[in-house]
């Protein structure tokens, strides 16, 4: 797929020499979710806001388009919309006018249709004549999302997008992003929550200290990294392991009830089968087996280290 | 040129001027109703005439001038401190804006408001006294350059202040001072000579004295040089501008 954002060697420290980018590559894909994890005050809020326009890269190149951000800013911030964490908004305006100024500041013409059904589509409908410091968070939040959608943009960047938002709205609007998707709406979204991440990216990038430590399709890099995890509870305790059983990387729980087999990935495919016709021969009997695989959380934890 | 954003900030600006109705058009012409009670009727009755101008007469070039002077800093500011504020600015800067258009809109707005107040207290000034207008062109011009010039120069007030005290301390404690002596309620030829040569350093006496040339044909100061000033003055504020939007100060930093 072609690459609609190409960031090379960007980076970015900021008037009090604080470095927040050091030095990032990323190509983003055509109609692709991607989602940018990483803790509090990685860099993920510079990097967007550099493909935005809203901070200059120290150095480096952001291409959106094949248009490079700072010298073609036209032509790349009109194909951009962004939601950006915080909520803010002009408390005096109603949710009609300010999304309208929304679609007149990027350059558009009016298209009152245009703008009916996307306030319809995040059901703002009958609040459109409602002032701003009006509405609930989660209103809030749907109106700094039909803002950004007002001028038809091709790339959609989500800025914590369900930070504070309730679980109702959350499953919402992830509804729209996967309809944005199909429409051929490029969507990248920055969040704390790996099961966000997990349930609709294609792929994930994570960014601790202001450079991106890896970024993979997602199945890709469950696969490489996800641990699996076999357990089996015994009928009867046990209170060593056999010696047959030494070659599976097995661990006993102290009480003896419970044994844990640790793999990889793939590589479990042949081993079970074979591990459990040894259980079978050694007349160790179960009653119940289980398998967990490790999620994207483990994976991040454990590339962020654990204070993250 | 991105028109339809420059028509979106304008209108966005006009309609927080309609909705703040009360305070940005009502109080200034209180206010300047009650300079015309206290300085014209009241004091200036005692005061026969300045120039062989009536004291009334005399002094609303000036309350103008005043007037537009402090609306058009104080909407340049606020125009664009408070997105800047409250954070919805981030809509501005990542749209396909240049600054160059952003002024526009808000400086646009900003000196169209003055504008209109200055034309409304021209008209409440027409109720207390005589009103001539030698070169209704030259007033125009006049006041125009002033609104758009001081616009400006409140849009940029607007860019650096952090916080509400830096936004206010221009418009409140460096402006009142250079209006009043800025030769708005009194001709400088008054003055002793050292103050009057101290007068010159003030930017405000060329607004006024063009503005009243324009009125009654008496000045302090030759009416071509306070266009000259006045000139400058757009000069100076517009490349501070320049200087805004090649480094980002303030705004993407």
């Amino acid at each position: 797929m072609a690459s609609v954002v190409s960031i090379d060697k960007l980076t970015k420290t900021y008037e009090n020499g604080f470095q927040a980018l050091k030095g990032v590559d990323l190509e983003i894909e055509e109609g692709e979710i991607l989602a940018l994890l990483g803790p509090n005050g990685a860099g993920k809020t510079t990097l967007i806001s550099i493909i935005c326009g809203l901070v200059n890269p120290s150095t480096g190149k952001v291409l959106v388009g094949g248009h490079d951000v700072v010298r073609d800013f036209r032509q790349t911030r009109s194909q951009i919309g962004l939601v950006p964490q915080e909520l803010t908004t002009d408390m005096f305006e109603t949710v009609w006018s300010t999304v309208n100024f929304s679609r007149g500041v990027y350059g558009k013409k009016p298209n009152p249709a245009l703008v009916e059904s996307i306030l319809k589509e995040l059901s703002l409908w009958s609040k459109k004549d409602s002032m701003l410091r009006e509405l609930s968070g989660g209103m809030k939040r749907r109106v700094m999302i039909a803002k950004a959608l007002a001028h038809e943009p091709k790339i959609l960047f989500l800025d914590e997008p369900t930070a504070g938002v309730d679980v109702n709205l959350r499953r919402e609007m992830w509804q729209l992003v996967e309809k944005l998707r199909a429409s051929g709406v490029t969507i990248i979204l920055t969040t704390h929550y790996i099961e966000e991440a997990e349930e609709i990216a294609d792929r994930v990038g994570v960014i601790n200290g202001g450079k991106l430590l890896l970024i993979e399709e997602k199945a890709a890099l469950m696969k490489k990294l996800g641990r699996k995890q076999l357990r089996l509870e015994l009928t009867e305790p046990l209170k060593a392991l056999p010696e047959s059983l030494s070659a599976y990387n097995l661990t006993l729980s102290d009480d003896g009830t419970a044994l844990v087999h640790e793999y990889q990935g793939e590589e479990g495919q042949g081993t079970i089968a074979s591990l459990l016709s040894t259980l079978a021969a050694e007349n160790i009997h179960f009653r119940d087996l289980s398998t967990r695989q490790s999620s994207l959380e483990d994976i991040f934890v454990a590339l962020v280290g654990e204070d993250a | 040129m991105n028109f339809e954003a420059i028509k979106s900030i304008y209108l966005f600006e006009m309609a927080r001027l309609q909705r703040t109705l009360l305070q940005s058009v009502i109080s200034p012409v209180i206010t300047t109703s009650l300079y015309f009670i206290v300085f014209g009727t009241a004091i200036g009755s005692r005061i026969q005439t300045v120039e062989g101008v009536s004291y009334g007469s005399f002094i609303t070039p000036g309350l103008i001038m005043l007037t537009l002077l402090t609306q058009c800093i104080s909407n340049g500011s606020i125009g664009i401190y408070f997105p800047k504020f409250t954070g919805t600015i981030y809509e501005i800067l990542s749209a396909p804006v240049a600054m160059t258009e952003i002024i526009i809109g808000y400086v646009g707005a900003a000196a169209t408001k003055g504008l209109i107040i200055g034309v409304i207290i021209l008209a409440t000034a027409s109720f207390f006294v005589d009103i001539r207008i030698a070169h209704p062109f030259m007033m125009v011009l006049f006041l125009v350059l002033t609104a758009i010039t001081f616009s400006m120069f409140g849009f940029i007030i607007g860019i650096w202040a952090k916080n509400f005290e830096q936004l206010n301390i221009i418009p409140m404690l460096v402006v009142p001072p250079l209006t009043f002596l800025g030769g708005s309620f009194y001709s400088i030829n008054m003055l002793p000579p050292f103050w009057q040569t101290v007068s010159h350093f003030n930017p405000v006496l060329y607004l006024v004295s063009g503005c009243r040339w324009s009125f009654y044909e008496i000045a302090d100061v030759n009416p071509m040089i306070s266009l000259g000033m006045i000139g400058l003055f757009l000069v100076i504020c517009l490349s501070i501008l320049g200087w805004i939007f090649k480094t980002g100060y303030r705004l993407r930093n």
